[in-house]
């Protein structure tokens, strides 16, 4: 009777399954660097609460930010979970790097353990990393790009937070109790079935992916009416920004190319939970659609990762050239044609899958024709450059280097779009080296650029330039020592998710990728060190006018920290650029003729009701703990219904006369401050006003 | 002095401060959800006819042996009909025809809607019982899959009926009350369609 009890309560989750005490029973290097990563997690968990206790933070957190829904804010607690996951990710990845080093003939870790590391690795760094990153930097910038108060749905947008935040809570859950997934970041079944992989990993893996993926869909929908039905007057389309444009494409892309993904997860969890047979071996399963649904949503996902990164280096690129972007439009044109090509190039994931030549010819060539434009792309970034005044600022050592690097990855990716090629490399860490470098240097360091270019927008200081070029230093050299050699070892012969290999050829290779592993270990720190030193001097580096870089686009023309309002009223939009041509003109800090109320909404707890009850209900299916799951889930529906029949019950209304006398006492301090030239931008003189210096090319 | 007006680049001008469209742009966000929806239906379609090949059927039950076209034919019926009084309700707002009309239509659609789940349910009963269950051949389980989630969604949609109704009853056709039932009937048509897809594709394919 209490053994039913207890599985009544706990379903599946027994002791066995706790990861922090396995060291204790089989204290082995493996489950000691198991337990190890979750008592990091245990006690990482209690630093951090004991900590918001010690500064009595826990209400500030809660109404400053939790319950937020100004998309600002929202936008930052993104950017910190992605960071946080990043550092998981990153360490993943150099665990990895060692094991390889060391792997000739064996190791130091478990086969099992190798591969829940690169399926975690591989889920983290797309779904919980890059994905919040780019969804932060889109909330914190587009609406102030596109002059709008804030996004269309600000509710929705807690939401999706809350529901990524709840798939990230069951990954970092999967670290303390249970296994992961030993599927790899695609799951491919029929291995992902449970006659393979009985245990809770791939469930894991399902719940965490479709909850994240449910908040990635509404974020995209959410951006791209906010984009459509937002923008100040004037602010036509060929007027918006170019990462605005970017921030548009991906969000189309999110909404069309998640719903595939959401789909096969959500089937592979049928055929595992009730006995469904869409991808088993037996009984007519077809493990082949599950090829063709993931990619489907797989392959515009690279293009999700990557062109919200091509929109920063867009912007960096020009403000750090002191030019206006060249070829904007066709910017735009090919930042679309991407998004559009993107959806018919799936099939080239599975080419060795064993279908029709032709189909694959078809798929091939459909690949290829991804690289015209992203040419175009780069020839427009080159021909900015050119005659430009460059300043080599932090941002802009990452677009330089990814420059480089990026067109280095797509000519091996072209080398990957011709099947019999493929044939060759595939599954070998040639496929693996290929796609970190457009990954790493194609979305990480622009999301690093982002994070740099608009920090003093969100927090009113700037980061510290000396540690960012460190860091930045330590990325570029350690991405190159990791993964340049693995083009070499994949040539050879080597394949991907290998825990250990017999050719010593392949041995000194992983000892310079393994170098590279101590760099970006060393990058990390430097990124931590840049935080420390840039909160621990922020006196010194105010932003107090809110232009440190005399950049070009509207959302330089607010005080940095953006009030919650954005703008005093809503600007009217009479040129692109608009901000740079008023500077030009010696207009950049106007005193609005007249003011108005500004309504905002009020604070909202979905998001934080999702996160934790997300979570609960992610535990309960994944544990079988179905009470928990039904009670999770109960709670989710009647609060969003609740919600959606009472409304805002806190609106907010900010009188005019308010708005007036802040933006005005503003302007004054503005006035007062001495003006810098670019040259100096780096200086600690620096507080945010641009001189008049290089105005008249601006207008031009 | 001659001065030239001609704006530079931004203007600060108050009075423009979101006197927008709401409605509109909950609508629009209302279109991108169904749009991503109809995905979600276009890959189970997709799904289920990849699965109508004697591997999948694996041996089990064949479309020809499962499906009768009187039951489909009855829950086409109920849900087309449906749609037809959805209408009507929204005639009624349009045209002010009285808060009592409007709920009147919406309360037929409403047990309609109920009536199509009941012969759903009442047919998939009748499967289950023959041993043609989602676990026995893949399919099957493309058929359930599908059908299902299609009734998943009427689901929704009666519960959101049910909401509406008593919301009207309390508040009267308001503005957000009105913009509520204008994405309902969206939503409403849409499964509709959806509906219509599923006869012919399922039921009219299947014993065709
Ligand atoms: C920061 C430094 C990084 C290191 C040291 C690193 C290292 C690795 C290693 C060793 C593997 C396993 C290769 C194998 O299977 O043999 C891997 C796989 C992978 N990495 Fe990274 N990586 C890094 C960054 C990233 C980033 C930024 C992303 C994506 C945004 C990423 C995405 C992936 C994916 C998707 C896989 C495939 C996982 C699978 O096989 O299912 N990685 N990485
Ligand atoms: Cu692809």
């Amino acid at each position: 009777m209490s053994h039913g009890f207890c599985s009544l309560i706990f379903g599946r989750l027994d002791v066995e399954s706790l990861d922090f005490l396995k060291a204790f029973f089989h204290p082995g290097l493996n489950d000691i660097i198991l337990s190890g990563a979750a008592w990091v997690v245990i006690v990482g968990a209690a630093v951090t609460a004991a900590l918001l206790t010690w500064f009595r933070l826990w209400g500030p957190m809660w109404s400053k930010w939790l319950i937020s829904v100004d998309h600002k804010r929202i936008g930052v607690m993104y950017i910190v979970l992605a960071l946080i996951m990043l550092v998981r990710g990153a360490l993943e990845g150099v665990v990895m790097r060692a094991q390889q080093a060391d792997g000739l003939h064996g190791g130091f870790l478990s086969a099992d353990h190798f591969a829940q590391l690169f399926s975690t690795h591989g889920t983290i760094m797309i779904f919980f990393m890059a994905m919040p990153f780019l969804t932060g930097l889109i909330n914190i910038v587009v609406p102030l790009q596109i002059g709008a108060r804030d996004v269309s749905f600000p509710m929705l947008n807690s939401l999706s937070l809350g529901l990524t935040v709840s798939g990230a809570m069951l990954v970092m859950i999967s670290l303390v109790i249970g296994d992961f997934s030993t599927g790899g970041w695609s799951a491919y079944p029929p291995y992902t079935e449970p006659n393979f992989q009985p245990g809770v990993g791939p469930d894991y893996w399902i719940w965490a992916v479709t909850l994240a993926g449910l908040g990635s869909t509404l974020t995209g929908i959410n951006f791209v009416v906010t984009i459509f039905k937002e923008r100040a007057p004037g602010m036509s389309f060929l007027r918006m920004p170019i990462f605005t444009w970017n921030a548009l494409c991906t969000s189309l892309l999110l909404v069309f190319a998640m719903p595939p993904l959401t789909v096969a997860a959500l089937m592979l969890a049928a055929d595992r939970y009730l006995g469904f047979h869409f991808f088993t071996n037996a009984l007519g399963g077809n493990m082949m659609n599950y090829a063709n649904l993931f990619w489907q949503f797989g392959h515009p996902e690279v293009y999700i990762l990557v062109l919200p990164s091509f929109g920063i280096y867009g912007e960096v690129i020009s403000t750090y050239s002191g030019k206006r972007l060249y070829g904007y439009v066709t910017l735009v044109i090919a930042t679309m044609a991407i998004g559009f090509l993107s959806f018919g190039v799936w099939l080239h994931h599975f080419f060795t899958m064993g279908q029709d030549a032709d189909v694959n010819a078809v798929f091939g060539i459909a690949t290829m024709l991804i690289g015209i434009p992203t040419g175009v792309k780069v020839y427009d970034w080159m021909a900015t450059m050119f005659r430009g005044r460059i300043r080599f600022s932090v941002p802009m050592v990452y677009a330089l280097a990814f420059m480089v690097l990026f067109v280095l990855g797509g000519l091996t990716g072209i080398l990957l779009a011709n099947p019999p090629v493929d044939f060759q490399v595939h599954n070998t860490l040639f496929l693996v080296a290929h796609f970190h470098n457009m990954l790493i240097p194609g979305t990480l360091f622009g999301l690093f650029a982002g994070y740099t270019y608009w920090f003093p927008k969100v927090f009113g200081f700037r980061l510290n330039d000396r540690w960012g070029y460190i860091a930045a230093f330590n990325w570029i050299v350690g991405f190159v020592l990791s993964f340049m050699p693995l083009y070499a070892v994949g040539l050879m012969g080597l394949t991907r998710r290998a825990v250990s290999y017999t050719n010593p050829a392949f041995e000194p290779w992983l000892h310079v990728a393994g170098v590279g592993a101590i760099f970006i270990t060393a990058a990390l720190v430097s990124m931590c060190v840049q935080l420390y030193v840039s909160i621990r001097d922020r006196e010194l580096t105010r932003d107090i006018g809110g232009d440190p870089w005399d950049a070009r686009t509207l959302e330089w023309a607010t005080p940095s920290p953006v009030p919650a309002y954005n703008f005093p009223v809503i600007p009217h939009i009479h040129a692109l650029e608009a901000f740079a041509v008023a500077k030009g003109a010696g207009l950049g800090y106007q005193e609005p003729v007249s003011y108005s109320d500004i309504h905002l909404p009020g604070d909202t707890y979905i998001g934080v009701i999702t996160a934790v009850f997300g979570t609960a209900l992610g535990v309960g299916l994944v544990w079988y703990m179905w009470w928990l799951a039904w009670l999770a889930f109960a709670v989710i529906a009647v609060s969003l219904i609740a919600r959606a029949v009472l409304g805002d019950r806190h609106p907010v209304t900010i009188p005019a006369a308010e708005i007036k006398r802040k933006y005005r006492a503003w302007l004054e301090v503005v006035r007062a401050t001495a003006p810098v030239t670019r040259a100096l931008e780096w200086d600690y003189r620096n507080h945010g006003v641009a001189a008049a210096e290089y105005t008249k090319e601006a207008a031009e | 002095m001659n001065i030239v007006v001609r704006p530079h680049g931004l203007t600060w001008v108050a009075g423009h401060d979101h006197d927008h469209d709401r409605i509109a742009t909950t609508l629009s966000g209302f279109w991108l959800f169904m749009m991503s929806d109809l995905i979600i239906f276009g890959l189970m379609f997709a799904t289920y006819v990849t699965m109508l090949t004697p591997e999948s059927f694996a041996g089990g039950p064949t479309p020809k042996e499962l499906f009768e076209l009187p039951g489909a034919a009855m829950e086409t019926a109920a849900l087309l009909t449906s749609t037809f009084t959805f209408g009507m309700a929204s005639l009624a707002i349009k045209y002010d025809r009285g808060l009592s009309k409007v709920m009147l239509w919406l309360l037929v659609t409403l047990a309609l809607g109920v009536v199509f789940l009941a012969l759903e349910a009442r047919e998939f009963t009748y499967m289950l019982a023959e041993g043609a269950v989602p676990q026995r051949s893949g399919f099957l389980s493309a058929f359930f899959g599908l059908v299902p989630l299609h009734g998943t969604h009427v689901t929704a949609g009666v519960i959101w009926l049910v909401i509406m109704l008593i919301e009207l009853n309390r508040t009267g056709l308001t503005g957000p009350a009105s913009s509520r039932i204008a994405r309902l009937a969206l939503f409403w048509h849409f499964l509709d369609l959806i509906w219509v897809g599923i006869f012919s594709v399922v039921y009219l394919g299947g014993i065709a």
